[in-house]
């Protein structure tokens, strides 16, 4: 029996020639990730143990992204906790603000995640890095501060889902339309435990950052990971970023999936997820005139530059609606700077939406735009649970940036063609 | 170990979100954090909580965000248990990892209602509904899974394994 790609990269870190679904096995870690809320209670957890070092401090990063700037004198107490920590292990991964960007794009982007790596991180998001080709998976901070603590962590091997992407998505369809149509079929717990491994010639047709939005929201379906294969657009993104040597894995051919699932990419409409749970999509017939209060363009599911660039070409020369609050967020660094030197930022400003510096403030009701009571909030963001960007009465549509771009400029769900 | 109390009951995809607030994840305190517990889906839990009681709920619970300040929060509510007819995946690692004792058992979320009182021996998974009269047995955790348990949680156990 082969294995799946998922299971490939398992067995290389715990050291074994094969290992099937439902093992249990200790591995060894690559990149061990935490943030600002999630690290305090790893680092208290390493001190109870009585730990007095890290086993590879070139092996973890703590990125300061939640909270900051600091939003309060308790989260700059938290993240001062973790300040120093990193500077008294040694720890060279440590991005505050100034370097940060929100960490589920910063990682790829500064090289520290690549192909065929194993890594946990204290976010459940940590699943992003599976665009790469790495088996990444999201865990809790008992086990991060394990994985700092031994350079390993226990994990049991998860069956598989496939995905075959079938042709060449329609104009405004992103890897967000995707991935919200995905959990749509098949909810938000259709892949619990299990690993989403995709494929198909649909792939080609999908850009590194529709990818990395795609494996963000595997944890959206309950998923242990999601992953892609490793392709030229893959190696491309990799070539002068990434700090170690890349190990390409590719599933067996005859690796054991529990269900096979074609998409057709072709077919996809713009899909917006209604409150209060990701698996509730809706394609545009279904959608109304219910007026929105604000949009947010960010996040570690779309706050990168190609999701920039897409809110910009949506409103330029466009006027954000009256009594409709936009904000833009960069996801990194990096990519403020780039939507600066391409004129976007001018685009956002001129059009009355405002940018902020790098942080996940409002996607998780932290900061930066949190919403009040019966207000709606069209948002690129990964979650509309309820109560999960403000007041407990509040909305939360998620959508693609086309979508929340023209929603921005209609003051109700639109897409680009409806203006 | 035996644990009883009385039951708080709740539907599917209870998500960490509601179990702990991100505006409150400012703090690692246990105290401040289960003052707050449950808050956005049950405002008077944190009024009527008492030492002992166990949660029961049915698909999916704990989902969402990888906070282990959700089970942090229950557990230092006083829950002594959480029923369901299945969890997130990151909520059932990290409530083993703190020493949270959690049970699948489809059954028994069936016939147990908010406001029963119901006993449970960990050890074995026998789970009883002292309203109804009616027992259940849920499927006993893996040894490793035990051991740890065991242990007194993730960190005491990698201790012990340190010290071998």
């Amino acid at each position: 029996m082969g294995m799946t790609m998922s299971q490939k990269i398992l067995a290389a870190h715990a050291g074994m020639q094969s290992v099937k679904a439902g093992q249990l096995i200790e591995a060894k870690l690559d990149m061990v990730l935490a943030n600002d809320i999630t690290a305090p209670v790893a680092i208290k957890e390493f001190g109870k143990a009585g730990a007095t070092c890290v086993a590879c401090p070139g092996r973890v990063a703590l990125v300061m992204d939640h909270f900051t700037p600091n939003k309060d004198i308790k989260a700059a107490m938290q993240c001062k906790t973790v300040r120093d920590f990193a500077d008294a292990q040694g720890i060279e991964n440590f991005f505050d603000v100034g370097q940060m960007g929100i960490e589920h794009a910063l990682l790829p982007e500064q090289g520290l995640v690549g192909a065929g790596d194993l890594v946990i991180g204290a976010d459940s998001h940590t699943c992003t890095y599976g665009a790469l080709g790495a088996f990444s998976t999201g865990v809790g901070s008992t086990d991060m501060a394990a994985g700092m603590m031994t350079g390993n962590a226990w994990f049991k091997v998860p069956a598989a889902i496939s995905f075959v992407l079938k042709n060449k998505p329609a104009k405004y369809i992103t890897g967000k339309d995707i991935i919200l149509h995905i959990i749509g079929m098949i909810g938000v717990d259709g892949a619990l435990y299990k690993s989403m491994e995709f494929s198909g010639d649909g792939i080609q047709h999908l850009s590194m950052d529709d990818r990395f939005t795609i494996c963000n929201m595997a944890i959206e379906a309950g998923a242990k990971n999601g992953i892609f294969p490793v392709d030229d657009a893959t190696r491309a993104y990799m070539q002068g970023r990434f700090k170690r040597t890349p190990v390409e894995y590719a599933a067996d051919a005859d690796a054991p999936y529990e269900k096979v699932i074609e998409i057709d990419l072709s077919k996809l409409e713009p899909t917006v997820s209604f409150p209060h749970l990701p698996e509730n999509t809706r394609t545009p017939a279904e959608w109304d005139d219910r007026k929105i209060d604000q949009v947010v363009i960010g996040s570690c599911t779309n706050g990168r530059i190609s999701d920039l660039r897409i809110a910009a070409e949506v409103l330029k020369g466009r006027k954000v609606a009256k009594r409709v609050r936009c904000i833009i967020i960069p996801a990194t660094q990096a990519v403020y700077l780039q939507a600066v030197r391409e004129g976007l930022v001018e685009t956002f400003i001129n059009a009355g939406a405002v940018v902020s510096t790098p942080t996940c403030g409002p996607c998780l009701g932290g900061h930066m735009g949190i919403l009040a009571e019966n207000e709606r909030c069209v948002s690129t963001t990964n979650r509309n649970f309820v109560g999960r960007m403000g007041h407990i009465t509040s909305e939360i549509y998620l959508a693609s940036p086309y979508v929340a771009a023209a929603s921005a400029v209609a003051g109700k769900i639109a897409t680009p063609d409806m203006l | 170990m035996k644990v009883q109390g009385r039951v708080f009951k709740y539907g599917n995809d209870v998500d960490t979100d509601v179990i702990i607030p991100a505006r409150y994840l400012n703090t690692t305190s246990e105290a401040e954090l289960a003052s707050h517990c449950m808050e956005d889906i049950d405002k008077d839990f944190v009024k009527n909580v008492q030492k002992g009681d166990i949660i029961v709920a049915a698909d999916n619970f704990g989902c969402g965000s990888s906070r282990e300040h959700a089970p942090i929060a229950i557990k230092a509510s006083g829950i002594s248990l959480v029923i369901a007819n299945s969890f997130a995946r990151i909520f059932y690692r990290n409530s083993i990892n703190i020493g949270l004792p959690i049970l699948e058992c489809p059954e028994a979320v069936k016939d147990i209602s908010a406001g029963d009182t119901v006993s449970c021996d960990l050890s074995t998974g026998i789970i009883v509904n002292e309203t109804t009269g009616k027992s259940f047995k849920a499927e006993p955790f893996p040894p490793f899974i035990q051991e740890i348990i065991d242990d007194g949680g993730l960190m005491k156990h990698i201790q012990k394994n340190l010290k071998k």
